[in-house]
This record gives C-alpha cells, structure tokens and sequence, in this order.
C-alpha cells in the first residue's frame, strides 16, 4: 500500500486545487469545467503515458514536441491540398509520419547506440526546422484545413470529445502495457540494466518499439493539437517536450529509472493543466494588485514542478524496483 | 634500497601518430576548415573582415555559457536553466538602470543574479538530491515565469550609454564580446587542463564515487560548478542585454539547447569524464560560422537548425561507426 500513498496525496492535491478555484470562481465547479480540464490535458496525458516508459528505461525522448509540430504541418498541407479527404485517413497519416520520425530516433538509439538525450536533441533540431523546409515557411490556418478535420478534436461521440477517447485509449493501453510482460522488462531494465541483460531482456527490441510508440503517439496528437488551435506553423507545441518530462517526474516517474505508474502519470499531467488554468483565477482572486496573473503561469508551473520533484525525492520508493541495485550497506549486510 | 613500496603504475603509452591525429578536436578544425572554405566559395562577402568580426557576436554569449556547461556535462551535470537564467538577470539590470544603476553596478547586478540563480540549481540538486535534470527544468519555467510575469509585454530599454560597451565595444574590428569569449575560454581551458582541480573534475566525471573516496570533495565541486555556471549565464546576459540595449521577457529563448549542441558537438562526453574546453572553442566557432555562412545566403535560422541537428548527430555517431569497422577488421584479421 507504501507505493500508493504518493499517487494519493497528488490525487488530493489536483482535487484541492479544483475544489479552492471552485469557490473563488462557481463557473470552475461544474461538469462542464472538468469536461474542459480534461479535453486540454489529453494530448498531455498521451504524451506523457509514452515517454513513462521510455524515462523508466533510462531513456528520453526531446523529439515529441517537434515530432507534433512536423506531422501536423504536413498533415495540413495534405489536407490543404485535398479538401475532400476522410479524418480518419488523415489520423492515419499522421500516427504513420509521427512513427517514422519516431523510428529514426530508435535507428539512431539502438542502431548507432547514441545516448537518447543527444540523439533526440538532434532530431529535434532537424524536425524543427524540416516544417519550415517542407512549408515554405507559410502557417497553415484553420479555414485551409479541411472542416471535418478541424472540428474532429472537439467531436462528441457517446458524449466524450475525441480528444477525451484518445486519453481513454492511451490509459487503456498504459496499464496494459505496464502489466504486460514487455512492460515489466522495462522497468526491470530502469531499475538495473546490467542485472537485466544477464537476465535476457531484449532491450533493443523493446526500445525500437518504445521510440516508435512516442513518434507514433506525438503524429497523432500533432494532428490533434494543429486541427485544434486552428494553427500549423513552425512554433507549434515549442517546448512541450519538457512540460511532458515535467508532467512524469510530479507523477512520481524517476528519471534515474525503473519506477513509475500509469496513476501517478496522468495525475501529474492532470496536476499540470489544473495548475495552470486554475491557479492564476485563484491569485487573481486573493491577490487583486496582482495584474494579469495569467502572465504568472509559467513561474507557478516551474515552482510546483519544483517541489513535485523534491517531494517525490523524499518519498519512499523502494518496494518498486524488480531489479534493484543493492545500496553499499545492505548489501554487506546481507553477506553476513 | 627501497624502504616503502610504490605503487604500480602504466608507463606512460608510447607515443603514436595515430592517437594524436585522431584526437577529437582535428575533427572539429577539419570541419571548421570546410565550413569557413565552402562559406567563401559560397559568398563573396564571407572573408570580409568587419563583416566576419561582427558575426562573432551572434555566437559570443552562447559561447560563453558552453564553457560552463561543459564543466557541468563533464562532471555528469546539466543544466537546463541557462536561458531563463539570462532572462531573469537580464529582467534584474533592467530594473537596476531604470533606478540609476551605472555600468559596472549594472556588471555586478547580472553577475550576482546569476550566481543566485546557480545557487538555487545547486541547493536543488546537491541538498535536496533532486536529479539536475528535473531540477533545471523546474528552474528554468520558474526564472522565465519570473521574468514573463514581471514584464508581460513590456520590454525595459532604459541603459546608460556606457553600459553598452560590453556588447557593442569593437577593439579594432574585434567586437570585445568575442574578446571576453576568447580570454574565459584560455582560463577556463587552463583550469581544467593544468591544475589540481581540474584534474580531480575529470576524475569526478569518470565515477564520482571512486573520487569521493580518494579525497575529492565531491559535492563541494559540485556545488561550485553549478554557481559558476549561473556567473557565466550573467555575463553572458550583461553581453546579450548591452548588445540589444532592452529587455525582454523572450530574451535567448531556446539557447539552453543550442549552448547544450555546442558542448556535445566540442566532444564533452554525455557520459561524464571526457572531452576537452579546447574541443568546445572549436564546435562553437564552427557552429557560428555554419550560422553565419548560410545567414549570407538568406536561408533562415530555422533551415539552419536542420543542418546543426544533423551535424550533431553525426559527428556523434561517427567515432562509433568507424570503431565498429576497425573493430571488426581487427576481429577479421
């Protein structure tokens, strides 16, 4: 029960904050504002539940955010050009673009073994600046985008946008992961990669797939997030990448490896989003010299991103471990 | 008579033609070679003198901080900081001489902000054990919040003339900022290279716990490292703010990553342990005159940043296809 108690206190923690900004402003107390929280903090929730398992393997992908901004603006320039085609043809576009960027990263990871963090960091330079090669530099706007595709994020089926679904479905398929085999070998590998090996996890393998996985995930939620904002252009997304590493490390992901949990992701990502849309109603509201506290966001997000990590540093994590590295003492302990 | 037993050590290996010439660092010249070559054929207005002692500006503050970050890579650290960093000294100066502050109060200002900034980062990641990672990303959306909140979209333009000298002096038609760049870089260079510390930092970056226990005081270094790096982060703002004469809140935007490019690409192993302050001049200029090569071509920045990228890929990955070759032909021969 020891591993859950800090999944618990974030969990209460997204509720206060939703319950404080409840009473200061009635309008953040109703169905219709969680249905809000949680279509923003969708493409989070996805990016963050595949970059999970990519940091506890000791791993980390730079590249989503860039990935998101590359595949969204050739989606729209495909569907700028053919006005006519289905959505889910053009989703299928983008989950399959989003993949091979994401398998040049695993090309680049297992097959010339560069560090992951030096390795994204490239390709995040070169999906960059491949949008403005591929448009010219030219923003593609929503009235260019094909009107089934722009209103696709916000599409209601069985009263949950699409957005919504896609969160669903990622959850769904996180816990399966995370209690799958393949999953465990993972963590198993995070926690100790030499002990791992001996053991015969195919890590190659499995950080091909991992690395796909995210360039698969980001493709898709580049379509979602450009059709969204209305807006294709070389700043998308600039800088989600760390609010997807900084939504894993408040869920209490490690990123020395091997530890994290699917709950505790999608809190933190929930904990982000809640933070930023809500804290600055509540300064606003306590604080009224303060102007404009919106302009306050990022400072509020770094501080909690801040004593997220120092309190998941403090929080006891050692049952989590499958393979785990014997501290010095223990260890000696053991042998008499 | 031998009263004590010394302990056995590796002669010195022999010399050999091929570890010099294949030393990290002739990469980088050769490629710095090519680059300033193709730049010429490319354009005529390249070997212009004024023209070339200008572009040095555009690459002299991140150049500055490289050499911060490449004691922090080497020694396993990183910090992500850097530009929200520049931003919030640069928000500091700002204030300071908008009440009268001269030039070298103004020095001092983004000096001291920044090794508070620094301090921070190393309270996160020396006392609170928070990964640098995390912590710096953390820092780095908290220093730029700051400096966002503060000046939403205003911008602080008010500088004494004087102060200008840091980022618009020339000596000749050297702008003074490269000169600063220059002279950090042979002390830094000297530092690390040719005294005692500098030595037990490699060791540190080769495994911080063997060097703990032979007396390294790990932490302390640690420690310093990281508020040095938060000095080089302020005088890199004192250069960039004086050179721009304002303030704002989207000051060197995205340039933790590009300072981070310039390390790698110098041949600082991520790893920790390896590398050489020398290697880092070289990927700086080289990465500068890449820049300023294509700007006189007119293709922009962001097209630019698809040639870095992959440049930084693959001057990584080649060392490691070429010893996988010569590794296989020595396991064929």
């Amino acid at each position: 029960m020891r591993g859950f108690t800090r999944e618990f206190v974030l969990l209460g923690l997204v509720i206060a904050v939703f319950v404080i900004s409840g009473l200061y402003s009635p309008a953040f107390f109703s169905l219709a504002s969680v249905d809000t929280v949680w279509t923003d903090s969708a493409v989070l929730i996805a990016l963050a539940l595949t970059m999970m398992p990519i940091i506890m393997a000791r791993g980390i992908d730079l590249s989503v955010a860039a990935n998101m901004a590359l595949t969204g603006m050739l989606v729209s320039l495909i569907g700028q050009a053919n006005l006519n085609l289905p959505v889910p043809l053009l989703l299928l576009c983008g989950a399959c673009i989003g993949g091979l960027l994401g398998l040049v990263n695993s090309a680049l990871i297992t097959g010339l073994e560069l560090p992951p963090i030096v390795a994204t960091l490239g390709t995040m330079s070169v999906f960059r600046g491949l949008i403005y090669v591929v448009s010219g530099g030219q923003w593609v706007s929503a009235n260019e985008m094909p009107p089934a595709l722009t209103a696709f994020p916000e599409l209601r089926t069985l009263g949950l946008t699409s957005l919504e679904w896609l969160s669903i479905l990622l959850i769904a398929l996180a816990v399966l992961w995370h209690n799958s085999r393949r999953g465990r070998e993972v963590r198993a590998y995070g926690g100790n990669p030499t002990a791992a090996l001996y053991v015969g996890i195919p890590m190659r393998r499995l950080n091909v797939l991992l690395y796909s996985a995210s360039g698969v995930v980001a493709g898709l939620c580049g379509v979602l997030w450009v059709s969204r904002y209305g807006i294709a252009s070389t700043e998308v997304a600039l800088g989600y990448e760390l609010q997807v590493v900084a939504a894993c490390v408040i869920g209490g992901v490690s990123i020395a490896g091997g530890i994290g949990s699917v709950f505790g992701t999608v809190l933190g990502s929930l904990f982000l989003i809640t933070i930023y849309n809500a804290l600055p109603i509540i300064i606003g509201q306590l604080l009224p010299s303060v102007q404009n506290a919106t302009l306050w966001q990022n400072a509020i997000v770094g501080a909690a991103i801040l004593i997220a990590a120092v309190v998941n540093q403090g929080a006891h994590t050692k049952g989590k471990h499958i393979l785990r590295v014997i501290p010095r003492d223990e260890a000696s302990r053991a042998k008499h | 008579m031998q009263s004590t037993k010394r302990p056995l050590l590796e002669p010195r290996a022999p010399f050999q033609w091929r570890t010099v010439l294949l030393r990290w660092e002739w990469i980088l010249v050769a490629l710095l070679a090519i680059t300033m070559f193709t730049n010429g054929q490319l354009s005529k207005y390249f070997w212009d003198w004024y023209n070339l002692g200008d572009s040095t500006q555009n690459f002299s503050e991140k150049g500055i901080m490289a050499l911060g970050m490449a004691l922090l890579i080497l020694c396993r650290e990183i910090d992500l900081s850097v530009a929200a960093i520049i931003a919030l000294c640069s928000l500091c100066m700002g204030y300071a001489a908008q009440s009268g502050a001269n030039a070298l109060t103004l020095l001092l200002v983004g000096l001291g902000v920044g090794a508070v900034c620094g301090a921070v980062n190393a309270l996160l990641v020396i006392r609170l054990r928070v990964p640098s990672i995390v912590a710096t990303i953390g820092t780095m959306s908290l220093f730029r919040g700051i400096a966002q909140g503060a000046l939403g979209d205003q911008a602080l333009t008010t500088y004494p003339k004087d102060f200008a000298v840091f980022g618009q002096g020339y000596a000749g038609f050297v702008p003074l900022e490269f000169i600063f760049f220059c002279a950090l870089t042979v002390i830094v260079g000297v530092f690390l290279h040719r005294t005692r510390i500098g030595r037990q930092l490699y060791a540190l970056g080769n495994n911080p716990e063997a060097a703990s226990f032979s007396g390294v005081p790990v932490q302390r270094y640690r420690t310093g490292l990281f508020v040095f790096m938060g000095v080089m982060a302020g005088f890199a703002a004192v250069c960039l703010t004086s050179r721009i004469g304002s303030t704002r809140p989207n000051i060197a935007q995205g340039w933790e990553l590009d300072v981070i490019t310039m390390v790698v690409l110098g041949g600082i192993g991520i790893a920790g342990g390896t590398g050489s302050i020398f290697g880092v001049f070289l990927a700086v200029l080289t990465l500068g005159m890449i820049i300023f090569g294509m700007a006189l071509l007119n293709i922009p920045g962001i097209v630019a940043s698809v040639i870095i990228g992959s440049l930084l890929i693959v001057t990584i990955a080649l060392p490691r296809i070429l010893a996988r070759v010569t590794g296989q032909a020595k396991a064929r021969g």
